[in-house]
């Protein structure tokens, strides 16, 4: 699809030199210049086009060139005005040439001319002015001569100036446009448009009887007309009707948005003057009373409860069933802006969505569609006192769990969630409750989704949840492979000879290990924190981890554990967070066996792991007996290496007795006769085969905290210095087996020797090695002790520089400054 | 509304890096968005503005085509050569998805990305996010559709940079100054003659 070719072409018009390309201009000048515009002019145009295209430094133009440009855009040809349209969008602007284009061609706008208007608009006022133009295009319309196109065009570049400023229309406008909104949306022609000859945007009635316009299914239409009725050809208004809907939501948007009834305090006048009108009453008397925007709100839900109604019928070509469903979605959408402005809407507005609901919650094809619907509900579900709650078990029950695999329902859900997270979390109970069945669309498409679960994620994090939640993201990867491991099983035959992935396909159909693959794909929390035979399941999981999808899921783990982590510090108390503790301890052994996953985990753990203590230094002692059962372990050293060398940190840093009194000798005893018990073995024989050295760290930080241990309580100094040299002793005779690398060596034996020497000072290796808090961390000018020095140098500061500044400067007396 | 409408590619490509990606068409519609919101922080002539609008899309392109090297991988099916005459099975077997560009990063309101992706090359339709998403898909895929038929985009040719006007006259017809249209069929069918003529030429 990409040939060298157009790599090449795009090479060449970005390296032209400037004298092929000066030729080339004035080339193309005296072509402009001739009457007739042939083939080669378009080809040049087309050039040319190229040219300025490729290159992302603009180029500019001679101003012939520009000017010759600039006439072509009011061309009779459509290929003339659209090549030019699109050299000048990428050009600069002639000064002033919006100006002088405005002035001359001024209801022969056509839509490529006025694309280049818009692009270049400079400000507020150029937008005002073109929009001016359109508008007044729009009352004087008879235009004989050739087909400009425009007018139906008109309400696209409306819209689009209000997008980017909304402030360029006037009050007269809006009101002109509402009223114009009205006539086509509502009293658009019901008889079929002229013969297709014409193309479609001009036509008059032949003599031929006109045919009324029909609906999707072929039947004759019996109400008015609507972007869902369909015939042989469109009228004007017709056109009208579709860029009028295709606008609607927008514009109700932008100008209503003042909630009906009361007076926000914005500084537009405009819109306050709307508000006023707003709070006459607006029940359904004669709607031809009503202020405009009062009229085009009723006209609105006219259109869009038509549109519903319509969209219930069965259409005879499928691109018209997915037009239905976009249709649904927008109707929804615009009854809940309606109801939102005009809250006397929601008594009429809920009986049709509510009955869209019936029609469509059992069938998963719709379920794009309900999503705008429960937004309503979520809106309005309160003030209808209806309960909602078969509306969210559909949403946050059965969505996820059937169309996980959906990027677009997945993509919507989850914005849905994040726009209402407010809302959601105070009026639907379902949400937390549901966390596993949500998680699983980041099981299936991690990069996808993991933006929006960074800012849901804190949101799910609750003193109920926490844990079953860290176990869940856990087993993300886990749950991703049973996610496929389920498509797959549906896929394949029962019997698949010489199929891959046989193995996991089959544990999953086994009805033995069933509970444990519906334990990971339940949708609800509460059930339980995680199972018993979590090591099996990894193991049935483990040909499954290399998986392409899995090890993307794996990649993501990491950023969540840390955003849990960081959300679960501000909800829980320290018996819970000595519970999450120990759910990493647990967990540091348990988790699928994917390229770098462990690893990182591990990492993660370690960094957390100190962060809590560092919060809660009781922590340590909460669970003193745990760690101690995981730094005793001599494996952990070889196989948890990242994770062991914190635990004996926090084990050294904060069991004492100035973080927490409960901190007894006899705990610092047993944790030092643990650690020292490891110490000794793993540097006394060499390590198992197939294990490696233990990592350099893990003995310098083992021996850290042995001194700190022993620097709290001196009867152990001894036994320390003791382990110290026997250590140098055994590496006096160069290398040893417990450690592979000289430079490695020297640091551990270094180290050592510190300690001894600083060990020998017992109430200087106390202060050394247990810095009260206020050593680490510094508060300068607040603390009494260090303030009086800092003081003085900073008046000795001033009064010198003053001393000095008043030796140089003549007579004026400066005012001193008082501290 | 629609931000902006791109087709680049998403195969690796010799004279780039790898993960960079070729802008083969781009149209911003509406005016300048540093100059409408960005407060006018940014003092910008207009020579910048455009080069920080051609930059911005470089980064949009780049995004689109790494999620869809990723959505590749994880789906395992690289992606299907077919051949020029194949439009229609072409686009059945296509990738798509939807991504979500943060504030700032680089439109400076959030933007939704829908990409369409067949063999190498991506259609790509930015739009903002409260945009009705099911229309915006049913609009992407028929400008695929014309984009492959008129420019024979499966076959070797470079139609796509000689013949973009093409491109241009389909948008200005499907999707007007970026606006997204509810076309029936018979609306379509009556815009599509239209264009007829034009894309014979």
């Amino acid at each position: 699809m990409y040939s060298n070719g157009t790599e090449s072409l795009i090479k060449q018009a970005r390296e032209i030199q400037e004298s092929e390309l000066q030729k080339f201009y004035s080339r193309l000048i005296k072509l402009l210049q001739g009457k007739e515009h042939g083939h080669e002019t378009i080809d040049s145009l087309q050039r040319l086009r190229l040219i300025v295209f490729a290159t992302k430094y603009t180029r500019t133009l001679p101003p012939e060139l520009h000017k010759s440009l600039l006439s072509l855009l009011s061309s009779p040809v459509e290929q003339l005005q659209v090549l030019s349209s699109a050299v000048l969008r990428e050009t600069l602007p002639l000064a002033a040439q919006a100006e002088n284009y405005n002035q001359d061609g001024n209801s022969q706008l056509n839509t490529h001319a006025a694309a280049v208007l818009l692009a270049q608009a400079q400000s507020g006022d150029d937008l005002s002015a073109l929009c001016t133009q359109l508008l007044r295009g729009l009352d004087n319309r008879p235009s004989e001569g050739p087909t400009t196109h425009l007018l139906p065009h008109t309400l696209p570049i409306v819209n689009s100036i209000l997008t980017h400023s909304p402030e360029s229309l006037t009050e007269d406008n809006v009101t002109l446009l509402s009223k114009k909104l009205v006539d086509w949306l509502r009293y658009a022609s019901t008889t079929q448009g002229g013969g297709a000859s014409s193309g479609g945007f001009f036509t008059g009635s032949r003599s031929r009887q006109p045919l009324p316009i029909a609906e999707l299914d072929g039947t004759v239409s019996g109400d008015f007309f609507t972007v869902l009725c369909v015939g042989q050809g469109f009228t004007e208004d017709q056109w009208m009707n579709v860029y009028s809907f295709s606008m609607l939501r927008h514009w109700l948007l932008t100008f209503h948005s003042v909630p009906g009834g009361t007076i926000a305090d914005t500084d537009d006048r405009s819109e306050m003057d709307g508000s006023v009108v707003s709070v006459v009453s607006v029940t359904s008397s004669s709607s031809r009373l009503l202020p405009p925007k009062e009229r085009l709100r009723e006209k609105a839900f006219q259109y869009c409860q038509r549109l519903v109604e319509q969209s219930d019928r069965k259409a005879q070509k499928k691109t018209d069933g997915d037009l239905q469903k976009a249709c649904l979605v927008e109707a929804v959408c615009i009854l809940d802006s309606v109801c939102v402005e005009d809250p006397s809407f929601v008594y009429r507005v809920f009986p049709c969505i509510k009955a869209l609901f019936g029609r469509l919650s059992s069938d998963l094809s719709f379920a794009r569609v309900l999503l705008p619907v429960a937004q309503f509900y979520l809106n309005h579900g309160e003030m209808a006192a209806v309960d909602c709650d078969c509306v969210w078990n559909l949403v946050l029950g059965r969505f996820p769990a059937e169309l996980f695999n959906d990027p677009f329902l997945a993509h919507e859900l989850l914005r849905f969630l994040r726009l209402n997270l407010e809302n959601v979390q105070l009026r639907v109970p379902q949400y937390i409750r549901h966390f596993p069945n949500l998680l699983k669309f980041l099981a299936w498409d991690s990069p996808a989704v993991i933006d929006d679960f960074v800012d849901l994620l804190p949101s799910m994090v609750t003193s109920g949840t926490a844990l079953e939640l860290l176990h869940t993201l856990l087993d993300l990867p886990c749950l991703s492979a049973t996610l496929l491991l389920q498509h797959r099983s549906m896929c394949l035959p029962i019997s698949d000879p010489g199929g891959r992935n046989l193995a996991s396909v089959n544990a999953f159909r086994n009805p033995s290990f069933r509970g444990l693959f519906l334990f990971l794909l339940r949708g609800e929390a509460g059930a339980g924190d995680t199972i018993d035979r979590l090591s099996t399941l990894l193991e049935l999981l483990s040909e499954a981890a290399d998986w392409p999808r899995v090890v993307q899921c794996a990649q993501t783990v990491p950023i969540l554990l840390h955003i849990f982590f960081n959300a679960v510090v501000n909800v829980a108390d320290r018996t819970l967070l000595g519970q999450v503790l120990l759910v990493t301890l647990e967990r540091s052994s348990l988790l699928l066996n994917s390229p770098k996953y462990i690893t990182e985990i591990h990492r993660v753990f370690s960094r957390q792991l100190i962060n809590l203590c560092k919060l809660h230094p009781s922590l340590v002692i909460d669970q003193s007996h745990e760690l101690l059962e995981f730094a005793g372990a001599t494996s952990n050293v070889y196989n948890k290496q990242e994770v062991y060398t914190h635990v004996v940190l926090v084990l050294g840093e904060y069991l004492s007795v100035s973080y927490d009194s409960r901190c007894s000798t006899k705990l610092i005893t047993s944790c030092f006769e643990t650690l020292e018990a490891v110490l000794f073995e793993i540097t006394s024989s060499a390590p198992h085969p197939g294990t490696g050295c233990p990592a350099p760290r893990a003995i310098t930080t083992l021996m850290s905290a042995l001194a700190k241990l022993a620097s709290r309580s001196h009867d152990l100094i001894p036994r320390v210095s003791l382990l110290l040299s026997k250590l140098r002793n055994v590496s006096s005779g160069g290398s040893v087996s417990w450690c592979e690398d000289d430079e490695d060596l020297d640091s551990v034996l270094t180290l050592g020797e510190e300690l001894c020497a600083l060990l020998k000072m017992p109430g200087v290796a106390q202060s050394v090695l247990n810095p009260p808090a206020h050593v680490t961390a510094p508060r300068w000018h607040q603390d009494t002790n260090v303030a009086m020095p800092l003081q003085l140098r900073a008046l000795t500061r001033l009064t010198q520089a003053h001393a000095s500044h008043a030796q140089h400067t003549p007579t004026s007396p400066s005012p001193h400054t008082s501290t | 509304m629609v931000v902006a409408f791109v087709i680049h590619t998403v195969c690796p490509i010799g004279a780039l890096a790898p993960g960079e990606s070729r802008v083969l068409y781009s149209r911003v519609f509406g005016p300048d968005e540093a100059l409408f919101q960005g407060g006018q922080r940014l003092q910008l002539n207009a020579e910048e503005r455009r080069l920080l609008s051609v930059e911005k899309l470089a980064v949009v392109a780049r995004q689109v085509q790494s999620a869809v090297s990723l959505h590749r991988e994880a789906s395992g099916h690289p992606p299907v050569e077919t051949l020029p005459g194949e439009e229609a099975l072409a686009l059945q077997d296509a990738d798509t998805g939807v991504l979500r560009l943060r504030c700032g990063d680089p439109y400076l309101q959030e933007v939704s990305a829908l990409w369409l992706a067949v063999n190498c090359l991506s259609f790509v339709i930015l739009c903002e996010p409260h945009e009705n998403l099911l229309l915006a898909e049913g609009t992407l895929r028929n400008l695929a559709r014309h984009c492959l038929e008129h420019l024979h985009m499966l076959g070797q040719g470079s139609e796509i940079l000689l013949k973009s006007s093409r491109v241009d006259v389909l948008l200005s017809r499907l999707l007007p100054h970026g606006q997204l249209v509810f076309l029936n069929h018979r609306f379509a069918q009556s815009l599509e003659k239209d264009m007829a003529a034009y894309m014979h030429k």
